[in-house]
């Protein structure tokens, strides 16, 4: 084994700690002996809780992230209360302030920033603040603040940004007179425009702080402790504290004084190394990349991560590309949402606003070329999730603004949650409450993968998930971790569906056990088969080797299990139309195998309920149709009506259309079901407009396709894909659709939610105008696609294995063989 | 077909290692179940040609173990997917009783002997 390098980190706050945990996750102490070095003699804490501290709502012990028995147990040595001195880069040491040595193979320069305070008169008695003069970093300073206010003080805070507002609630909270002097003419001007920053004024000056804009404060009044604040114009502010929160200055002396390049930050590069020294790193608020220095958690997190990748030679190549800068929090209690630009850049920018200043509310999108650009929610951030994806991903807004300003009846964003009951029932299949799931985040779980697995919330049908991830998001303040599983396609392969599609084409693995043999080291993970074998086959169809023991039992026995583990049999009755002789035969069969429940289904077929897995080649021999697949991920059943055929409304031939979309599609693999409806006449007696794919008939001889339906645990109306003039046109889009589908969605991802994820705009432009080129290779590939369809009720003739349809293989007596009498059979 | 019969060390009721017959009747990377009196085993055969022999019924609701996914050492019940390990039979996850074990080799000509 190769000798550990020695990493060490100088810095323990929000990045430098984060930087160890990505680490130790990605493996990294097989690699690493870890040193680290951090000025406050605590473990790691939350510094953005630190308002709640100061509040009163947070317990100082709550914010810790790490406490100092962590570092022990994960074998870290951590120089607690030590700043360091100096970097001596030729020797490869780093000096403490105690005298204290640690050479480095690697060294990562996480210092942070400190408070910047403005230079004024007064501000100091000798080498210390004035007795009542506070910065707002640390929880040293939350600590003196909290004592300094008992008693109820008249307090000012200079500064009116983010911080300062958080500082002036927390006064607030304390009982003090609060009030905020900013130098600017617009509270926070850095995040709101002036309109938000007069709405966040009148919400702050009705909950009892007084503002006090466009004011430079020169010089603090008093001889021994405050009394007061001299500002430039000449007036002065009556004050017992003062607490300066003006903005804070990267802590880049140290790499300053060993040679690094400094600008407003430690210069890196995309691979977060100094751009002087391959062996030295920066993370966090001391670091400039590509200009920028951030002083938010976000893009600080998505640095570590990029470097941990790095370190650990787990992604040797990841590159941190800059971060989009957007943060969610509570100013004062108030909901506030702000991303990208405050302004239109210029007149083809599209700006929507909504302000309702009664309630304190203000929204305003920027929007460019279709895409958001900024955005700010002020007093309802609602739609808050929904804005962060999408400016995020930079995906098409929708036409109709609105949807992005206001939650209509959106259930799923996270401030619905805070006002939940605990006891409410939120997974409604696992029975799981809103406290379980509140006591899994407090156990540590941060992670929706982690919270699902822990409380078994959104195991079943899935659709409470996110749910619970809003819920996790109240739970956690924002501290959200993302599990990298949850961008993989199956959890035990770690690649997404687009990587892991081009490695099993690169490698040619045509098998599940090939896939794990070469993508996944080897180790089988029997969560996983199914999503893999799913995948396979739609990308190589006839040539995919099939491995049974990778199928659900449904598609091992292509039957569907039951609760008495009985299987439900339903024939394929295209379009929904049957005969009289098939009836027969229906009735037959359900009386030799003694189904007991015949059913009518609600995709118009007929489901014969507890059937013995043994009897299942029988009763498919004896039916003589073609399976249903009403077991299986895939092409289900195209409900009709009857259309032009009978009905004095129809205007085409639904029932026609819906026979030859079940010929054409029956038994295509998909991410998950499929189930369509064609129907006569706009009055869509066959619902197809809640249908993963939807034909509707129209005056004129023409057919609407819908798409991305949905009426079983997600309600949607489908959206209109394009209006065609024939049925082959509409089996041409239906199949266009469906392999885009099954090549897009992640594995259980329904339609409706790919439809969501893309956008009907971006579809309608890649299906139908062929903005991508791909329209032909998706044609030819669900082409071949249908070609490889073989009925799998045929091995009713053939099984694949004598044992596929039996349950016991033998029946054992003990007293007999305890006699050495052996019985044994089958 | 050959039936290996072997008798433990004596004890008040004997233990003993039945044969259950060939490995090959279990299809790769699946379970089937046997009846040993009136206990239903279950009995997997891994793709990497290890065997193991538990209860075959989820204690959560009844579900056939034998129509399970296994692989990575565990089983994921066909019903609510509930895990379990097929060396210990330890819950995954969820707090189910762990499933009963049974000591479970295959014999030098490839059959299956349970030990009960």
């Amino acid at each position: 084994m190769l000798r550990k390098q020695k990493l060490v980190v100088i810095g323990n706050g929000m990045a430098g700690a984060r930087l160890v945990e990505d680490i130790l996750a990605r493996g990294g102490a097989d690699k690493f002996d870890v040193v680290m070095f951090g000025d406050e003699p605590y473990g790691n804490y939350n510094r953005i809780l630190l308002s709640g501290v100061l509040s009163g709502t947070h317990d100082p012990q709550d914010i810790f992230i790490n406490s100092l028995p962590w570092y022990e147990e994960n074998n870290i040595k951590l120089h607690a209360g030590i700043r360091v001195s100096s970097i001596d880069r030729a020797g490869k040491t780093v000096y403490g302030s105690n005298g204290v040595s640690e050479s480095y193979d690697k060294l990562v320069i996480a210092t942070g920033s400190s408070p910047f305070v403005p230079p004024m008169d007064g501000l100091k008695n000798g080498d210390s603040l004035k007795d009542g003069v506070f910065v707002f970093r640390t929880l040293d300073d939350c600590d003196a603040i909290t004592k300094y206010a008992e008693g109820g003080k008249r307090a000012a805070v200079i500064g009116g940004g983010l911080l300062g507002l958080e500082a002036a609630r927390g006064l607030l909270n304390l009982g003090a007179e609060v009030h905020v002097v900013h130098l600017m003419g617009n509270l926070m001007d850095v995040q709101l425009d002036a309109q938000a920053g007069a709405s966040l004024r009148r919400s702050m000056e009705a909950m009892g702080v007084s503002v006090h804009l466009n004011k430079a404060t020169t010089g603090i009044l008093g001889d021994d402790c405050v009394t007061g604040l001299q500002f430039k114009d000449g007036s002065t502010l009556d004050c017992d504290m003062v607490v300066i929160s003006a903005g804070i200055r990267p802590n880049v002396q140290l790499a300053k004084d060993a040679g690094l390049t400094v600008e407003r930050g430690i210069v890196v590069n995309d691979h977060l190394v100094s751009v002087d020294d391959a062996d030295i790193f920066s993370v966090g608020e001391c670091t400039q990349h590509n200009g920028m220095v951030y002083g938010l958690v976000a893009p600080l997190w998505e640095q570590t991560a990029v470097l941990a990748d790095r370190l650990t030679g787990r992604k040797a190549a990841a590159a941190y590309k800059g971060s989009k800068i957007s943060t969610k929090l509570k100013v004062m209690g108030l909901e506030l949402a702000v991303m990208g630009a405050k302004e239109a850049r210029d007149e083809n920018d599209e700006v929507v606003v909504y302000a309702e200043p009664s309630r304190g509310i203000y929204k305003k999108l920027v929007v460019r070329n279709g895409q958001l650009a900024g955005a700010i929610l002020l007093g309802d951030a609602a739609t808050a999730p929904l804005l962060l994806q999408s400016f995020d991903r930079g995906t098409e807004l929708p036409e109709n603004r609105a949807e992005m300003l206001f939650s209509l009846s959106r259930t799923d964003d996270p401030m619905t949650f805070a006002y939940v009951p605990d006891t409410a029932q939120i997974c409604n299949c696992n029975g799981v409450s809103k406290a379980q799931i509140l006591s899994a985040v407090q156990a540590g779980h941060r992670s929706l993968k982690a919270v699902c697995d822990a409380t078994r919330a959104g195991t079943g049908c899935g659709s409470c998930k996110s749910q619970v991830q809003g819920i996790l998001e109240l739970a956690c303040e924002g501290q959200v971790e993302t599990d990298p599983a949850t961008h993989y396609y199956v959890p035990g392969v770690p690649l997404s569906k687009p990587e892991l599609i081009a490695a099993i084409k690169e490698y040619q693995l045509k098998s599940v056990s090939a896939v794990f043999a070469v993508l996944a080291a080897g180790k089988e993970d029997p969560a996983s088969k199914v999503g893999l074998a799913s995948l396979l086959k739609t990308i190589w169809h006839e040539e995919y080797e099939d491995e049974r023991d990778a199928r659900f039992i449904n598609d091992r026995v292509h039957a569907n299990i039951q609760n008495d583990r009985t299987f439900s049999v339903v024939p394929r009755i295209y379009g929904g139309v049957t005969s009289s002789s098939e009836l027969r035969r229906i009735a037959d069969a359900a009386d030799k195998y003694q189904a007991r429940m015949i059913k009518i289904t609600g995709g118009q077929r007929i489901d014969l309920l507890g059937i013995k897995k043994e009897d299942l080649p029988g009763i498919w021999r004896d039916l003589d149709m073609p399976s249903g697949h009403a077991y299986a991920k895939s092409f289900r059943t195209c409900k009709t009506c009857v259309g032009t055929e009978f009905c004095r409304y129809g205007v085409g031939d639904s029932t026609g259309l819906g026979i030859k979309i079940e010929k054409r599609f029956q038994g295509i693999e998909s991410p998950h079901k499929m189930k369509l409806a064609t129907t006569g006449c706009p009055r869509n007696c066959a619902e197809a407009t809640i249908k993963d794919i939807g034909a509707v008939a129209i005056e004129g001889g023409r057919w609407e396709i819908y798409v991305g339906g949905a009426a079983g645990a997600h309600v949607r109306k489908a959206d209109l894909l394009v209006t065609v003039d024939t049925h082959d046109e509409v089996l041409l889009y239906t199949g266009r659709f469906m392999q885009y589908y099954r090549e897009n969605a992640k594995y259980l991802e329904r339609t409706w939610s790919l439809v969501e994820r893309i956008s009907i705009e971006k579809l309608r432009r890649i299906l139908v105008d062929d903005s991508e080129g791909i329209c032909a290779r998706l044609d030819q590939d669900i082409q071949a696609a249908v070609d490889a369809y073989r009925d799998p009720w045929q091995e009713a003739i053939e099984p694949v294995h004598p044992a596929q349809f039996v349950n016991t293989l033998g029946a054992v007596t003990l007293t007999q063989i305890q006699g050495l009498q052996p019985s044994y059979g089958d | 077909m050959d039936i290996a019969l072997q008798q433990s060390a004596p004890t008040l009721i004997p233990k003993v290692f039945v044969n259950l017959g060939s490995i090959e009747r279990i299809p790769l990377g699946e379970g089937r179940e046997f009846l040993v009196d009136d206990e239903e085993v279950v009995v997997f055969r891994t793709r990497e040609e290890k065997v193991y022999a538990l209860q075959a019924k989820c204690p959560h609701r009844s579900g056939p173990l034998a129509d399970g996914l296994i692989g990575g050492g565990k089983v994921i019940c066909p019903f609510h997917a509930y895990k379990f390990e097929l060396s210990s039979g330890n819950p995954i996850g969820h707090d189910c009783a762990a499933l009963k074990t049974y000591n479970v080799q295959i014999s030098e000509h490839g059959d299956i002997l349970l030990y009960c």
